[in-house]
């Protein structure tokens, strides 16, 4: 469904992704992790197009994103991004959060998109919010919000950059929660995160990266008990033991 | 010692002519506006454009406009400009107007942008809008938001800038009030008086701004 293959990519004189290849099947759960700084943004940006490439490919459902005869926004319209700070828009409400993009990008009517959207966010549990504005919803209920708002496109991916690293603590289970029932559903997806558990928990492929490089590639199980690198040994000692 | 003895019948008398004018420099003042928004609207979107030339060739306007008197830039609309286009004092005021105003509304357009968060047009964007349907129906409504304030202070400016336009004669409150104080040599009634019309004036469109952005932050904040 997603396919990576030998991207590099810099930012001035910083080599910040270099040679990644990297392939998500089908309704697999893929989780990136590694230190901060390792280019793990700006690989799951690479994906959606937000940020170029320097060269290699990126194919998702079979469009090559980056190919400059693309229609991008078509491309975009299938995959959804969740962001870490949520970018809700603050001026509009849940629901006209959520429905915006499928009147105006994908043509639907009005009523058929509030149907839907009223649907999404009755399902992640914000049924009492159609009509508040972002300001008035805490953390883990904005980024539900745009964890429907996202869903709304139908996606045929989803792309999450740390989901829960901007909410309180109590917050992050719901969110959480959310994206595991995505991920039952069969969703596609790929998540930046340092919740280890959550990785351990629901994804088929752990990728660790560290310095804008693929260090290691394995199951949860393996990645998580016997990883073969140094790197990933180190970082494991460092972020499970507090 | 003759102290000026003041009377201002010459007010009251004359109300008629003062109302005109009013009348007129509101016209005047509104159809500079609806133009330049506009066109500030575009140059402040050409500023930062992505295409190198437009970038330069708004900047360009915008400096020249910012350094120019708006006293020459009339003179030089109406003497120059006008005699080939054959326009009259009156649309010779109003392109001058606009065209002074545009550059300050461009920056404030500009600066109203850029304070939108990245992130904005970055969600805008991954739902697959186009770069304009992300400004249009994202970008700009939060920069609207953001530059009331700032326009209000550009749209009062205008109104008492159109006193300017007086010296290439377009008729207006400030040019009725020197018609005015030359046949009555009641110069300092007639401009106290002056003074208080642009300000009821301006005042006035104060509470309208302040008004629509009272209604737009409670509708946010409900
Ligand atoms: N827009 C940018 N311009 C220049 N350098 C950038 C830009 N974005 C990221 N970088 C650099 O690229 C490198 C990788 O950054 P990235 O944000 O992808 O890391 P990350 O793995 O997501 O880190 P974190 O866990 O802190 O979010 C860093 O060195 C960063 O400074
Ligand atoms: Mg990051």
């Amino acid at each position: 469904m997603i396919s990576i293959k030998h991207v590099n990519k810099t930012f001035g004189m910083n080599q910040v992704l270099t040679d990644v290849t990297l392939e998500v099947p089908k309704s697999n759960v893929v989780a990136i992790i590694g230190p901060s700084g390792a280019g793990k943004s700006t690989l799951i940006r690479t994906i959606n197009a937000l940020e170029p490439i320097d060269n290699g490919e990126i194919v998702v459902d079979g469009i090559s994103i980056h190919d400059k005869k693309v229609n991008i926004n078509k491309a975009r319209s299938e995959i959804g991004f969740v962001f870490q700070s949520f970018n809700l828009y603050p001026f509009l409400t849940a629901l006209q959060n959520v429905t915006l993009a499928p009147i105006n990008v994908k043509g639907l009517s009005k009523s058929a998109a509030e149907e839907r959207g009223k649907e999404l966010l009755t399902s992640l549990g914000l049924g009492d919010k159609f009509d508040a504005y972002p300001n008035r919803l805490s953390g883990g209920q904005q980024q539900r919000v745009a964890i429907a708002r996202a869903l709304a496109m139908d996606p045929q991916v989803m792309l999450f950059d740390e989901p829960t690293s901007a909410l309180d603590p109590e917050m992050v289970t719901e969110v959480l929660d959310a994206i595991r029932k995505l991920a039952e559903s069969g969703m596609t997806m790929v998540v930046v995160t340092h919740e280890m558990g959550f990785a351990k928990e629901i994804c088929d492929e752990i990728i660790f990266m560290a310095d804008g490089k693929v260090v290691e590639q394995a199951t949860p199980a393996k990645f998580f008990t016997n990883p073969d690198s140094e790197r990933a040994q180190n970082f494991l000692s460092k972020v499970l033991h507090h | 010692m003759g102290g000026y003895e003041y009377d201002f019948s010459v007010i009251s008398q004359n109300m008629d002519i003062f109302i005109e004018g009013a009348l007129k420099t509101l016209e005047i003042s509104a159809i500079a506006l609806l133009l330049a928004i506009p066109l500030g609207i575009i140059i402040g979107m050409g500023r930062i454009s992505r295409n190198r030339f437009i970038r330069i060739l708004s900047s360009a306007y915008v400096e020249v406009m910012r350094g120019v008197p708006l006293l020459v830039l009339l003179i030089w609309i109406f003497f120059v400009l006008g005699q080939f286009l054959k326009l009259g004092s009156y649309w010779a005021s109003i392109i001058g107007l606009a065209v002074f105003t545009a550059a300050f509304i461009a920056e404030i357009v500009r600066s109203g942008i850029q304070g939108v968060p990245r992130g904005q047009m970055e969600a805008a964007r991954s739902s697959g809008m186009t770069y304009w349907q992300a400004m249009r129906l994202i970008v700009l409504p939060q920069a609207f938001r953001r530059v009331l304030p700032p326009l209000a202070s550009q749209f009062i400016m205008l109104i008492k800038d159109s006193s300017l336009i007086s010296v290439i004669g377009a008729t207006e409150l400030t040019l009725n009030a020197k018609n005015l104080v030359a046949t009555s040599m009641r110069s300092i009634e007639v401009w106290t008086f002056i003074g208080f019309v642009y300000f009821a004036m301006t005042f006035t469109l104060s509470m309208i701004i302040r008004a629509i952005e009272q209604k737009l932050l409670a509708r946010e904040n409900s």
